[in-house]
């Protein structure tokens, strides 16, 4: 089984983003980028198959500028096999990638595909389902679990108020949740490995799809901040004022 | 303008989440249409047809909706957006409008925003990106615009003594036919529903483990609340998944939200600073949800809860007597 595993490149989930005065936007400007952290779960879960002997090769792909190889590095570094950027400087949203990736999974013939349930820039969460409705395959969001059988996937996925398993038939996309796994630390020596793996670029252009945006951004704002509160003494104190003043108890 | 919501229900009621995607669909658009897609579903659709604002109720019943899985409600979903009628298109931002929608705004040829927390015209929202870090104002540029809604950003539409809505069976597409469901876990609990309750208490990493979270249950019970944690406290194992709030997890925005041991990192901010009224229970006087708690109490969590609930418990006497 070939795996395809889609990788985001977005700022560290470390830095505290700033809007930028003019509203125009976030600063992005000398911020320490990374790999989209769900992304990275589904690296992890797609090696991980692999190591498990369930899958055969594991293909990294990531849409956007050259700075893409980074992460695409970073992908390598915890096993995925070989890497595709699918070049382009132009603004990519998640419409626009999903059609990318349906080019890439008709060229590459993956049985799974395995990416991020969203990504934390634009949070949208809707890369997956997209891909998988233009590809007409079955999906499974949120996934805490995925156990690979023969020709199905069995994906226990985290939804409202509980758990749900379902069984899809390949090929198939899943979204990866927090709960799926924790990635490994990748060891110096891994990473020097992954310099000498593939990574292959093609022009988003060679494959003929409308990228164009769906949505203009007016303005980009703070969101509005809360005045703080007081301190009070003690927990008859607020009682007191939760019932009296806040007249919510 | 005609806009159509995608009922997220039961078979025999609707999901409250619905009842506020059908509020943010009457600021986009003059009529609303709600397509129930279920089994045996004519709860829903009858709850549907008397909710104020909604002009029809399109009713599509089959065997193949019974489980409600995306792909099938989708491929409904699908059919009738492809009629032409709708400008808008809608569904909850829960688990499962999640996993829908964008099956159905791909197949249009459309984005999708998600999230949308506020209508300002009917092609532009604002909805909140970078884990609520900063609010995005944006114009749809599609001709059908597809979004889901974050319900606690829009107040539920009530029910109408008035007049009441068509319901018009349709015919049912066929399903998807890949994905099986093998089996569905639900939580059970006797206390209201984490998104929806009126009182939520929520404890962090500062409980230092799953038996001292279970000290904030006697509280949950005097105060009728949800319980709900952070993601460290999930994380550490202390309790399930499903209790996170955060823009990974719920997003609430109750009455009351009681922060017990919570720190208040940002990603977890983004899920509760919509609540009326917030506490903030801390040992340490620096920790940043102090900076959105309306009261706050700086001190030892194992001493000032129990303080606190004979405090309630004190004062529930004091109002039945």
């Amino acid at each position: 089984m070939k795996i395809l595993v889609p990788v985001k490149r977005v700022v560290d989930a470390n830095v505290k983003v700033r809007v930028k005065s003019d509203g125009s936007g976030v600063e992005l400007a000398n911020v320490k980028m990374a790999i989209n952290p769900f992304d990275e779960i589904a690296v992890e879960e797609a090696v991980r198959l692999k190591e498990a002997g369930k899958a055969t090769e594991v293909v990294a792909v990531s849409c956007g500028p050259a700075a893409c190889q980074d992460v695409l590095r970073s992908a390598l570094g915890i096993g995925a096999d070989r890497g595709l950027l699918i070049a382009t400087d132009a603004e990519l949203q998640p419409l626009a990638v999903a059609r990318l990736l349906a080019a890439v999974a008709q060229r590459e013939m993956p049985q799974l595909v395995i990416l991020g349930k969203q990504a934390i820039d634009d949070d949208c969460n809707q890369t997956g389902q997209m891909l998988a409705a233009l590809l007409g395959w079955p999906q499974a969001t949120f996934a805490s679990r995925v156990q690979a059988e023969g020709e199905h996937v069995v994906v226990t996925r985290d939804v409202d108020g509980g758990t749900e398993t379902l069984r899809l038939p390949l090929p198939a996309v899943v979204t990866a949740d927090l709960r799926l796994n924790e990635p490994r630390f990748v060891s110096l020596p891994n990473l020097m490995k992954a310099k000498k793996k593939p990574l292959e670029t093609v022009a988003a252009s060679e494959f003929g799809v409308d990228v164009a945006p769906r949505w203009r951004t007016l303005r980009v704002a703070e969101p509005p901040s809360r005045q703080s509160g007081v301190l009070v003494e003690d927990a008859a104190e607020l009682v007191r004022r939760l019932r009296h003043d806040a007249q919510v108890i | 303008m005609t806009a159509l919501v995608i009922a997220e229900h039961d078979h025999a009621s609707l999901q409250a989440g619905t009842l506020h995607t059908i509020t943010a669909a009457r600021a986009c658009a003059d009529d609303v249409h709600v397509l129930v897609a279920g089994r045996d579903c004519a709860g829903a659709a009858q709850q549907a047809a008397h909710l104020a604002g909604v002009a029809k109720v399109l009713v599509a019943d089959a065997p193949v909706l019974a489980d409600q899985l995306a792909e099938d409600v989708a491929e409904q979903a699908i059919a009738l957006a492809e009629e032409g009628r709708y400008t808008h298109v809608l569904a909850p931002a829960s688990a499962w409008g999640k996993s829908l929608l964008p099956r159905v705004a791909a197949r249009l040829g459309a984005g999708q925003l998600s999230e949308v927390t506020k209508v300002i015209a009917s092609d532009i929202f604002e909805r909140p990106i970078y884990a609520g870090n900063a609010v995005a104002t944006v114009q749809s540029l599609d001709t059908v615009k597809v979004l889901t809604v974050r319900a606690v950003n829009f107040d539920p539409v009530v029910s109408t003594s008035g007049d009441v809505a068509e319901v018009q069976a349709i015919e049912a597409v066929a399903g998807f036919g890949k994905t099986v469901l093998l089996s569905r876990e639900r939580i059970a609990s006797e206390r209201p529903e984490l998104a929806s309750a009126r009182v939520v208490v929520a404890g962090g990493r500062g409980l230092g483990s799953a038996e001292n979270f279970r000290l904030l249950e006697p509280l949950a019970d005097a105060l009728d609340a949800a319980l709900g944690a952070s993601r460290a406290a999930v994380d550490a194992g202390f309790v399930a998944n499903d209790l996170q709030v955060g823009q990974t997890g719920k997003i609430v925005a109750p009455d009351l939200y009681l922060a017990i041991g919570i720190s208040g990192a940002i990603q977890h901010l983004a899920g509760m600073t919509g609540s009326r009224v917030i506490v903030a229970i801390n040992k340490d006087a620096e920790a940043p949800i102090f900076g959105v708690a309306d009261y706050g109490i700086v001190g030892d969590l194992f001493e000032v809860v129990p303080q606190l609930l004979a405090a309630l418990r004190e004062a529930q006497r004091g109002q039945a007597a």
